[in-house]
């Protein structure tokens, strides 16, 4: 297994820059999940580090040897695609056993392999099938299979659940993520999805606008978002990011009276980034508002969602400034009932209005 | 607008039976969501209510009188589509009004400007009505698309997955328009969705569809506390429910394949092997549980965490507030909600008291 490493890699695409230039080092054994919204990037940055395209600029090393130039086949990784690559006319156990006859390897090494990813991913019983006859998750199944038996330097993994239902995706989630952790192969994984790569990622790479945003651990881009868009794309709902005016150590938010008293650890960085008067974004995440009689903050109940083990309350605090509160579900509020809330101070974030970039506590030296 | 009444709906294409027996009642102003798989039937419940097909057998009736030989404009219902369609030449105004003008209803330009304007008013749209659709942000697009469904009033909304095709953020915003506006103007909406989410946040009451068979009609909580069937169960609420076989053991539950040991719930009489079913939030990871077990994986999801734990042979899944932070293997202590267990026959369906 091996390290990736990514110096100032770019793509352009005639006038159109896929990806600009970007730093970004993989560490042997991890888990990393490429996320961003389509056309963000993200692809087209696993494409280049497999091979399928090629640099504009810049340079790819994986285990410590530049590869940037090198063909696909000659770097020792192993793509699993969306659509599930397979042979129809081979059965499973022939489709997974390609790779290895096709490198020369000897009888006994292919036998011992297959058994082992075989064991691994529990297909025994579908070994003499044709994948035309598997269920989706099956022929995912197999597909992990045939790269794993490969033992490359790394994995490459484009949405590889994107094709599969609801149900299979959530299983198949957990599957992968354990697979990784008993293989401890470095593996870079692409999704749309923040569900997925936060239950999957040792680190999220998010990416938007041919860049990226913020490189994190889940709980990292969860709740340090570094700016606006992290924010708002994790998470569901995403982050609540309310505009208002800070002076004096409140900030005025939409509404009436919505004098909102910022927590004290936060006074120093607020009056440093706005100089003690200016407008802000308040963003705190649906779970740290709490519902309480002598809350702070106002608004009225706009809708109420029930999602089985918890409530999700949309409090209008004014015109269009609709914030998320997640209750217990056991509590019902009509419509326009008026609610007071708290915010979590541990939990309270704020961003500011012109770059859009999270303001910090702590002086970036 | 109206109560809608199925009354024993059956429809068969060459090969398959799309509707066995389907019977319920849409309450006026009810949002009513039909729940299920591909091919369940769901879009067929639809057309039939429209009259886009005709049943083989049964009767649709709108408060009380029958409709089965009226044809689809007699019926005056409202569809609403997967794509929302604008017409981006014209101003925010004309694609609200465009419905209105249709030569059928032939109403007069005042009483539709009445109309154009209450309805942009409810979606908070009035300062764009003068600009074109070309123009408007996808969140404005979507209100204006809403606003042209609901510009009419038909005596019935239907909805076939009308937010499947947007992405996440968009549908999570546009949900709670939609749920908005019915609880406010107190449309009679049939709305159909393999999405369970979308069914138990916006629905009254859902009716869940299997295979052209109605399992279940209730509430969300109904449907989510109570479900009539593994089927039920497995369907809502993500992660999924821990389904574990289960035996009777001297007056109390136990799970086979794990030392799981559980009081009978209330008055229940089990068959000697049946289904056990607790949801994630119901297993509760807490250092003095009652039961052991390891941590075999863990998915931070943000808000809460899917803990996975190995106990004898079973893996459960356990819902955690908060990014929680267990290492792989590590021995931990669970208890499991007594007052929320599931029971089910080998068959599927729930064992009542």
């Amino acid at each position: 297994m091996a390290t990736i490493e990514l110096r100032q890699v770019e793509k352009r695409f005639g006038n159109h820059q896929a990806v600009k230039p970007l730093d970004l080092t993989i560490n042997d054994g991890e888990f990393v999940v490429l996320l961003g919204p389509s056309g963000c990037g993200k692809t087209t940055t696993l494409r280049m580090i497999s091979g399928l395209e090629t640099v504009t600029g810049g340079s790819i090393y994986l285990g410590g040897r530049n590869v940037t130039w090198l063909h696909p086949s000659e770097r020792d990784i192993a793509f699993v695609f969306q659509l599930f690559a397979l042979y129809p006319h081979l059965t499973v156990r022939q489709n997974i056993t390609f790779p290895l006859q096709a490198q020369g390897e000897s009888q006994e090494t292919i036998e011992r392999r297959l058994a082992e990813v075989v064991r691994l991913l529990r297909i025994e019983h579908i070994l003499d099938s044709r994948p035309g006859k598997l269920s989706g998750g099956d022929r995912q199944r197999v597909a992990l299979a045939r790269a794993l038996v490969r033992r490359p330097a790394a994995f490459l993994m484009d949405e590889p659940l994107g094709a599969l239902d609801a149900e299979f995706r959530e299983s198949m989630r957990a599957e992968i993520k354990q697979l990784h952790i008993d293989q401890n192969a470095t593996t870079v994984y692409v999704t749309h999805d923040q569900v997925e790569a936060m239950a999957m990622g040792d680190r999220i790479v998010v990416m938007s606008n041919a860049e990226i945003q913020q490189v994190g651990t889940p709980a990292e881009v969860y709740h340090d978002p570094a700016n606006l868009f992290v924010a708002q794309f994790i998470g569901s709902p995403g982050m609540n990011l309310v505009k208002g005016h800070y002076i004096g150590g409140q900030v005025i938010m939409p509404g009436d009276n919505n004098r909102y008293n910022v927590p004290t650890d936060w006074v120093p960085a607020l009056n440093r980034a706005t100089g003690g008067d200016g407008d802000v974004i308040v963003g705190f995440r649906p779970e740290a508002a709490v519902a309480a009689s002598d809350g702070e903050l106002l608004g009225q109940v706009y809708a109420t969602d029930m999602h089985g083990a918890y409530t999700v309350l949309h409090v209008n605090m004014n015109h269009d400034d609709i914030v998320h509160v997640r209750s217990n579900r056991r509590t019902t509020y009509p419509i326009g009932t008026p609610v007071r809330f708290n915010l979590n101070p541990q939990m309270v974030r704020f961003f500011d209005p012109v770059t859009g970039q999270a303001i910090r506590r702590e002086v970036v030296q | 607008m109206s109560r809608v009444t199925l009354k024993h709906i059956t429809k068969t294409f060459p090969g398959v039976t799309a509707l066995d027996d389907v019977s319920f009642e849409i309450q006026d102003g009810e949002f009513f969501v039909l729940l299920g798989p591909t091919g369940a039937g769901k879009t067929t419940t639809l057309r039939i209510i429209a009259g886009l097909e005709k049943q083989d057998e049964g009767s649709v009736e709108f408060d009380g009188e029958p409709v089965d030989d009226l044809a689809p404009p007699d019926r005056d219902v409202a569809f609403v589509f997967q794509q929302y369609s604008l017409y981006p030449t014209m101003t925010v105004y004309d694609n609200l009004a465009f419905p209105l003008r249709s030569p059928l209803r032939k109403l007069p330009e005042d009483e539709i400007r009445r109309r154009v304007e209450e309805t942009a008013e409810k979606l908070r749209i009035s300062h764009l009505l003068q600009r074109k659709t070309a123009r408007l942000s996808g969140g404005e697009m979507q209100r204006v698309s809403i606003g042209r469904a609901i510009v009419r009033e038909p005596r019935i909304f239907l909805m076939d997955e009308p937010l499947s095709n947007l992405d996440a953020k968009l549908r999570e915003a546009l949900r709670v328009e939609l749920q908005h506006l019915q609880r406010t103007q107190g449309s009679t909406t049939l709305f159909v969705t393999h999405d369970q989410i979308e069914a138990l946040t916006m629905a009254d009451r859902i009716g869940v569809l299997n295979e052209g068979r109605l399992i279940q009609v209730g509430t969300p909580e109904d449907i989510y506390d109570r479900p009539a069937t593994t089927f039920v169960a497995q369907l809502v609420g993500t992660p999924r429910i821990n389904l574990v076989e289960g035996m009777p053991e001297n007056g109390s539950i136990h799970a086979r394949n794990s030392d799981l040991h559980l009081p009978l719930p209330g008055n229940l009489r089990l068959p000697s092997r049946f289904l056990l079913g607790v949801r994630p939030e119901d297993v509760i990871i807490s250092p003095d549980g009652q039961f052991s077990g390891q941590v075999l994986l863990t998915e931070p999801l943000g808000v809460e965490t899917v803990v996975h734990i190995g106990t004898g042979q079973e893996r459960l899944l356990s819902l955690v507030p908060g990014i929680a932070e267990w290492q792989i293997g590590e021995n931990i202590r669970f208890d499991i909600s007594h007052d929320r267990l599931h029971c089910f026959g080998l068959d599927g369906s729930r064992i009542q008291a």
